[in-house]
């Protein structure tokens, strides 16, 4: 979870920075915080930026190892889709259009950052809405489980706009584990209100 | 020359966004692709847009990429050729 300049792992704070920090020196900090060594992290827009850190962090506390590649999904949503990124294209396209800023202008572009980053080749889909669903994206990702589809999927809600920003990740997987949470639409709405939810999820 | 080089390495990191090299990490003749800098196809169209802001210069033929923008040398004698033929 990543909100007001802070960083949250299963209801801990991990990291804070400054309150007020603009949100590119806010990601370039939570980067060196958190990973480092990955220099493409730079070149991308603000939306995948946020939604590569949030996984990173989500990561760490996960174990996306015990999946093959193929078998973890992602399944993210958000408000503004690409919308910070095409603005930025759209003022560049005036003088020289940047290709650089053009290849983040759809959405889930996110999410191929962050596959490549962990090598995840599984089944993907971002949607747009006007909040976060947790309805739908539970629906979709426990079909993408009921079906083999995937093992494992990486859910939740990255948005960027104008400076905002708000990215509330979680992993579900189709295997049980000791403590995990039952993957309910409730608790998956109590992760995104509260941030604050102290376990895993999982399907049963 | 030496100008010249120095000066695309410092606006090829601000162009490709490249923040954690250093200009003096660059070498003259060190391959800007694959094996050497790593750039990617994106960042071979954001050089094509630095030679046009920065310098006006437009490449006409696509396949002269791989040898314009093979080093920072390569590409330093690519504008003073042209440079030389305008004026």
């Amino acid at each position: 979870m990543i909100r007001q300049h802070q960083v949250y792992s299963n209801g801990a704070l991990l990291w804070q920075d400054t309150p007020g920090t603009p949100l590119p020196e806010f990601l370039r900090n939570g980067y060196d915080q958190f990973s480092g060594q990955y220099p493409k992290f730079h070149k991308m827009d603000h939306l995948s930026r946020l939604g590569w850190l949030a996984a990173e962090v989500l990561l760490q506390a996960a174990e996306p190892e015990d999946h093959l590649p193929g078998e973890v999904a992602v399944v993210l949503s958000n408000r503004s889709a690409s919308l910070d990124a095409d603005a930025r294209y759209y003022n560049t396209v005036k003088d020289i259009p940047s290709p650089a800023l053009f290849v983040y202008t759809l959405p889930n572009i996110v999410i191929g950052e962050i596959c490549i980053r962990h090598g995840f080749k599984g089944e993907h889909i971002f949607f747009t809405t006007e909040g976060f669903d947790a309805a739908l994206v539970t629906s979709y990702a426990q079909l993408l489980l009921d079906t083999n589809a995937a093992t494992a999927c990486i859910c939740g809600w990255v948005e960027v706009m104008d400076g905002a920003y708000e990215a509330a990740l979680y992993f579900v997987e189709r295997r049980e584990r000791a403590n995990a949470l039952p993957f309910t639409v409730e608790n998956v709405k109590k992760i995104y209100e509260t941030g604050s939810v102290l376990l895993p999820t999982s399907k049963k | 020359m030496e100008k010249l080089m120095a000066d695309l390495k410092s606006q090829i990191i601000a162009q490709l966004n490249l923040q954690e090299v250093k200009p003096e990490d660059i070498g003259n003749d060190q391959p800007l692709f694959k094996e050497g800098l790593g750039l990617d196809s994106i960042d071979a169209l954001e050089l094509i847009v630095l030679l046009q802001q920065h310098y006006n210069i437009r490449i006409a033929n696509p396949e002269q990429g791989p040898e314009i923008f093979h080093s920072v040398r390569s590409m330093a004698e690519y504008i003073m050729a042209h440079q030389k033929q305008q004026g």
